[in-house]
């Protein structure tokens, strides 16, 4: 089912959590709305849920207005940060609640609830924790369980709180790589709200960043990191380094350096900061053309595969940081204090 | 692992923190002393006085008609207090815990008003309110309606006086809880009773028998407001406390402290209750905090 929302607004007393925010998410899709704490991503996923009220706007489900529609009537999957789940119901009667809260005329039988709720255990992979309390299992299992209670209801839509956020790194990365499977099998439309860009990158269809209760960019995980549509979204994801800078006819000075800006064409003495990706700027031990800037080598990070350097620039404070794969240090035999020539494979300037 | 363990199980020995053996003993004989001639002390002297006269004497004073009457009243007192304040309770803390609303601050502090003032005023007021010379006494006599001096002022005094217990236990507990179970409930399709009985209150259970054990036992042991409203008619308006010090007056010790030994037994048991139910949720408490604990060290999901 289709979710629409058009005009949202919603502000908790002088906090503006939703300035005007209207988006579409289709039938099918996964999508993250990722942002900083305090975006307003967490309230507009409320408000979907009807959980929250929105000051102004409107809510469609599949084309109709559900603006005014009950939590209850919604048919939402709502997964909680910190899981929610009943503490003093096994984990099978977790499953079942939403069953058995049904009235008389529409709940299934005993058996069919039974029937039905161990198919769900076992979609989630913990079919043999069905008689355990929730205080027995591990984070990763409760969230799992979590979701199979709010798919017990067979919701048109299922909605996701930050659902990895109280997980450990390692097992916050298997669940999410579970998760994309699992949406790759049932293809319910899912919104997650996450503030980790890597987990949104890596689950979703597409990404809606936000910030300050507007909507930054949508697209598809490419497309918003290779092509950040405005300077909060390209400082948001990933690392950057960041330079400020004039542009003159195509080109960011930058001190005595200078980067093509094509897109700025017809601009001259605009100020603007140019943006570069860390792993976008190559390495010499030998300046290879004019094109190279000079800079010494300060700090050396090893932490996995990638080599994390930060360099100087004789020219000016700034710090560069460069991402090099492991492989390059043996070839540039780097040691902090040596001296090296840096070139921007590509960046992209904003004008301030 | 071993400081976490220790704080679990709350026995933690730490030879670099303790004080010297002398001191240690210094100390606890100060307290065991202070609480035996304080608390030990009048208590064993109840129920011995009680006794004093024997078996027959005791249980005559607790059997004949005044003090079986007294004791009906408390039971009828406690009876109608309790629930109305469980009900009043869970209603104000469900408020105060799940929603935001202007005027919160000042419905905490008029819950706390009972325990502010005096139980005297507290009768008072309601002699003032509905006594004979009361803003509505020509009403109720008009309509033959007595409350001061009879059962209903009682039950209203008592009331009064007991009407924090349950609400001031069960604010912070669900105030810690949040509302995060019940949204989740809402979400799967329950109704608000549904949500309430299946999912509220399993979870507040024990803070919940706390405070009506708490409210009840005071509302049983009641004297202040209560001996201002009653009119002391032995035989109608006598509860446990006031039968007990108008025997007292009178010279009867052992009947009084027959009486008094049963209001005794009321508290002991309470203690005890209520020791059990710290202990059983304590023991929950502890279970989360070691899932918790697992969640820090557990293999892949």
């Amino acid at each position: 089912m289709s979710i629409e929302v058009r005009n949202l607004q919603k502000a908790f007393g002088n906090f503006i959590a939703l300035d005007n925010v209207s988006l579409d998410f289709p039938t099918g899709e996964l999508v993250a709305l990722l942002g900083p704490s305090g975006c307003g991503k967490t309230t507009l996923l409320r408000i979907i849920a009807g959980l929250e009220q929105a000051d102004a706007g409107s809510v469609l489900f599949h084309g109709e207005d559900a603006t005014d529609v009950h939590v209850r009537k919604r048919q939402v999957g709502f997964v909680f940060q910190h899981y929610a789940l009943f503490r003093h119901m096994t984990v099978f009667d977790n499953v079942a609640f939403g069953l058995t809260v049904r009235p008389r005329e529409t709940r299934p039988p005993k058996p069919e609830i039974a029937k039905r709720v161990h198919e769900l255990l076992k979609l989630v992979q913990l079919d043999w924790l069905a008689d355990r309390y929730p205080h027995q299992l591990s984070g990763g299992q409760r969230q799992r369980i979590a979701l199979a209670r709010a798919l017990a209801v067979q919701p048109k839509v299922l909605l996701l709180d930050e659902p990895f956020g109280a997980l450990d790194a390692k097992v916050r990365k298997d669940l999410r790589r579970w998760l994309r499977k699992l949406h790759d099998e049932i293809h319910v439309t899912s919104i997650f709200v996450t503030h980790d860009q890597e987990e949104a990158m890596e689950v979703s269809d597409r990404i809606v960043v936000m910030n300050k209760g507007r909507i930054e960019q949508i697209g598809a995980p490419e497309a918003i990191y290779n092509d950040p549509a405005s300077p909060f979204v390209y400082d948001f994801i990933g690392q950057v380094n960041l330079f400020h800078s004039r542009v003159e006819q195509g080109w960011a000075h930058i001190g005595e350096y200078k980067l093509p800006a094509p897109e700025h064409n017809g601009v001259s003495g605009a100020e603007a900061i140019a943006y570069v990706r860390p792993h976008d700027i190559e390495l010499r031990t030998q300046p290879d053309g004019d094109d190279f800037i000079p800079a010494i080598v300060e700090n050396i990070a090893r932490t996995g595969p990638v080599l994390h350097l930060e360099l100087r620039n004789a020219g000016s404070a700034d710090v560069i940081q460069v991402d090099l794969p492991r492989a390059e240090e043996h070839h540039l035999q780097l040691r902090v204090g040596q001296q090296v020539y840096a070139r921007p494979r590509a960046s992209k300037v904003f004008l301030r | 692992m071993s400081a976490g363990a220790g704080s679990l199980t709350g026995v933690v020995s730490n030879k670099a923190t303790t004080e010297p053996f002398a001191v240690r003993v210094a100390l606890i004989t100060t307290a065991l002393l202070f609480l035996s001639l304080f608390l030990v002390l009048p208590l064993v002297a109840v129920f011995t006085e009680a006794f004093a006269r024997g078996l027959d004497v005791y249980f005559a004073a607790i059997t004949e008609p005044a003090a079986a009457h007294a004791i009906k009243l408390t039971l009828i007192a406690a009876a109608i207090a309790v629930p109305c304040n469980v009900i009043f309770g869970l209603a104000a803390a469900w408020a105060i815990a799940k929603f935001a609303f202007r005027g919160k601050q000042l419905l905490i502090t008029l819950i706390d008003l009972p325990f502010a003032v005096s139980p005297v005023i507290a009768g008072l007021i309601y002699v003032l309110l509905f006594g004979a010379r009361g803003w509505f006494g020509d009403w109720l006599f008009e309509n033959d309606l007595r409350i001061v001096f009879a059962v209903p002022g009682i039950v209203l005094a008592t009331m009064f006086v007991t009407f924090p217990f349950v609400a001031r236990e069960l604010i912070p507990l669900m105030q810690e809880q949040g509302t995060e179970h019940e949204e989740a409930a809402l979400t799967l399709g329950a109704n608000g009773w549904q949500t309430f009985f299946r999912v509220t209150l399993p979870s507040i259970k024990w803070g919940l028998l706390y405070g009506i054990i708490l409210c009840n036992a005071r509302a049983m042991g009641e004297f202040g407001a209560v001996s201002v409203v009653s009119g002391k008619i032995r035989g109608q308006t006598n509860t446990m406390p006031l039968h007990i010090e108008i025997l007292y007056n009178e010279y009867q010790f052992a009947a009084a402290f027959a009486v008094a030994s049963l209001l005794a037994l009321l508290a002991l048991v309470t203690l005890i209750l209520k020791s059990a139910l710290e202990w059983k949720a304590a023991r929950e408490h502890e279970l989360a905090v070691r899932a918790a604990y697992a969640d820090n060290q557990e293999s892949p999901p």
